[in-house]
């Protein structure tokens, strides 16, 4: 209680006008305490973070918390964040994005920042439906469920975020879900201090839409379908393709080295420069 | 003294160089700090796009190919938060990708320059011929009510002061400035003398000269345009594309919104004076004067000398801004001529203002081509003898 009192005053804006704007028992709120949290353990200065976010719920992350902050438009946070660390690479810069934005109408800057290798910290908060406009299906929003855009179930196949990005070049990825608060903490802090474009998908609970389509009507209910649904990677490998299906692999999914883009830049600025 | 002046004249001459319109862009950018490019490959204006390549990490600046144009303008928008003049480059259809940006970087208040080079359209269009179809999407092509600067250049020195100038203008004003070129200017060849650097003004964006604690991010200084720090700097502050309040929070009061939107306007529309640029020819005695942009104003030219040779009292008023329209330079040639003539490769963009603040007193003459083709001088100088008095 002594720590989050301290959070609270050290990192939300004293200037802002509270309430938030997300729903009682929504997962955004888990993953927001769990990011200060962590800036606050490695101890980044606030003058030098950046928390970058598009259009949704988890757009209106960044307004709240006292770092630099830029709500850009939808899907393109991640543009907004490349220029942002190219210009200045001493900044700590962070993206917060939701399914529907970063992987539908930004999945095309998804892919190529993972491929590019810019070092940014990455947040998909995959909540698995539009939730700001009312409850649409995502493209994170599981075959045949019902939601208000999809009001016979839904038709097409849902992407798996991680492999996605993964298969897309980023150094380092990871999926939890916000039940899972020890790995939330863990997957921030490697993300954070990854050395490359780093991902993590966390998987939130959207209880006034996304519960409506499960059948759970409770965030405790939400949670504990995250808790009995989900299996670490490392247990993953001693189960079979049934019994891994409709179960989310959590953990440490990749994490490897390759040159960022910025050091490429400063290897081309060191270096005599001929066509 | 005499000495003195051949002298400057040899220096000069060994000073000229050979240009492309592109790349006279590119030299204007990097004269006036730009350090930040991304871009997307489209003809006509790929060329910006390569020089910026090679040359701006030579300066210490830093190039990104993006994966497209919605891209490039992020990108651009986001380094220029971060502190660096930054700019992108694009024709026609990667020029409707950046409308959305360019309503962020307007709400947002981001000093950026976007290169338009027109080719003719609309979408695929025709790759690549001349046009100047996009002086309406330039003004209003992204959505809402917002004010915007637009430039044009008509030979290749021009698109070296005028990408100078937009960059000054962007800065000034913390808005994005559109150069609105077009095929002909910018792949042309011309022989250029670049001035020096210490000849040319350059304009930085306003800094806070308060502490962080003090500085109110969206407060209205008196000129309309508040202080803007870089992230990283110590002023941490909201920045988003909603409306928003004093500190960049988002609102929905009508009293806070009302006064963001006429302060944005006001930057513009409190300046306007200072945003006439223009060139004239012989319009003093002109009984018509001819009124064109970019490429066309070329061929004004020529046709208004060929008349002239023949007799005809007829001038030249080349228009540098589009947007704001210039009305006070404008009237003031509708007031002395007779008639006006308004040639264009589109149907009509420019000529519609022209005869919105015209007062009844002169009859203004159109001449539009849509085919792709340059408009010639030998058709301007036909259509001045045609309506000649």
């Amino acid at each position: 209680m002594r720590e989050t009192s301290h959070l609270v005053h050290k990192y939300l804006r004293p200037t802002m006008r509270f309430p938030h704007i997300w729903c009682p028992g929504c997962g955004i709120g888990i993953f927001m305490h769990a990011l200060i949290r962590i800036i606050d353990r490695i101890g980044y200065s606030k003058d030098d973070v950046v928390l970058v976010s598009g259009i949704g719920c988890s757009g209106r992350l960044p307004v709240y918390v006292d770092f630099n902050t830029l709500h850009t438009t939808h899907g393109r946070a991640l543009t907004f964040a490349t220029g942002i660390k190219l210009a200045k690479p001493r900044l700590k810069v962070i993206t917060i994005m939701g399914d529907g934005d970063g992987v539908s109408i930004g999945g095309n800057h998804l892919i190529h920042a993972a491929r590019r290798n810019v070092e940014i910290a990455s947040f998909i908060i995959n909540n698995q439906v539009y939730g700001m406009t009312g409850g649409q299906c995502s493209p994170t929003t599981p075959y045949g469920a019902r939601t208000t855009s999809s009001p016979y179930g839904n038709p097409e196949a849902a992407f798996d975020v991680s492999r996605l990005v993964e298969a897309a070049g980023a150094t380092f990825v990871g999926r939890t879900t916000v039940y899972h608060t020890t790995l939330l903490d863990r997957l921030i802090e490697k993300a954070l201090t990854k050395n490359g474009f780093a991902m993590v998908e966390v998987i939130a609970q959207c209880v006034t839409y996304a519960g409506r389509w499960l059948g759970l009507a409770s965030p405790a209910e939400m949670m504990a379908w995250q808790r009995d649904n989900s299996v670490t990677v490392e247990k993953a490998k001693e189960l079979n393709e049934t019994e891994l299906a409709g179960k989310t692999i959590i953990g440490v999914l990749a994490d490897r080295e390759r040159p960022t883009y910025n050091e490429e830049c400063t290897k081309l600025r060191t270096q005599e420069l001929k066509v | 003294m005499k000495k003195d002046k051949e002298k400057e004249q040899k220096q000069e001459e060994q000073n000229r160089i050979l240009l492309q319109g592109n790349e006279a862009c590119v030299r204007g950018a990097l004269m006036a700090g730009c350090r930040f490019y991304a871009g997307y490959p489209i003809t006509p204006a790929t060329e910006i796009t390569e020089v910026m390549a090679r040359e701006l990490p030579k300066v210490g600046g830093v190039f990104i190919q993006m994966e497209d144009e919605i891209a490039s303008l992020g990108a651009v928008i986001g380094a220029s938060l971060a502190g660096a003049k930054s700019m992108t480059a694009t024709s026609g259809p990667g020029f409707s990708l950046m409308q959305e940006h360019i309503g962020y970087a307007c709400m947002a208040e981001v000093p950026c320059v976007v290169v338009d080079v027109m080719r003719a359209g609309p979408s695929t269009g025709l790759p690549t011929q001349p046009s100047q179809g996009d002086v309406m999407q330039a003004r209003w092509g992204t959505h809402g009510d917002h004010s915007i600067v637009v430039l044009s250049p008509s030979s290749v020195y021009e698109f070296f002061e005028l990408t100078i100038q937009a960059f000054n203008l962007s800065e000034r004003y913390r808005m994005p400035t559109i150069l609105l070129a077009d095929q002909i200017v910018a792949h042309m060849r011309e022989g250029i003398v670049l001035p020096s650097k210490e000849d040319i003004e350059i304009e930085d964006r306003p800094q806070p000269t308060v502490p962080p604690e003090w500085h109110i991010p969206y407060g209205d200084p008196g000129t309309g345009v508040p202080p803007m720090p870089a992230f990283g700097e110590g002023y941490r502050y909201h920045v988003t594309g909603l409306h928003h309040d004093l500190r960049g929070y988002p609102t929905t009061r009508k009293e806070e919104v009302e006064s963001l939107m006429r302060r944005l306007f006001s930057k513009i529309s409190n300046d306007l004076e200072r945003l006439q640029w223009f060139d004239s020819f012989y319009t003093e005695d002109a009984v018509i004067t001819v009124i064109a942009y970019g490429c066309v104003a070329r061929a004004g030219m020529q046709a208004v000398k060929e008349a002239r040779a023949k007799g005809l009292k007829v001038g030249l008023l080349k228009l540098k801004v589009l947007w704001p329209f210039m009305r006070r330079t404008v009237t003031t040639i509708l007031d002395s001529s007779q008639k006006v003539l308004v040639p264009e490769m589109n149907v009509g963009h420019i000529s519609r203002e022209v005869k919105r603040v015209n007062q009844g007193n002169c009859e203004i003459l159109t001449l539009n081509k849509i085919d792709g083709t340059p408009i010639t001088p030998a058709e301007i100088l036909e259509t001045l003898e045609e309506v000649y008095p």
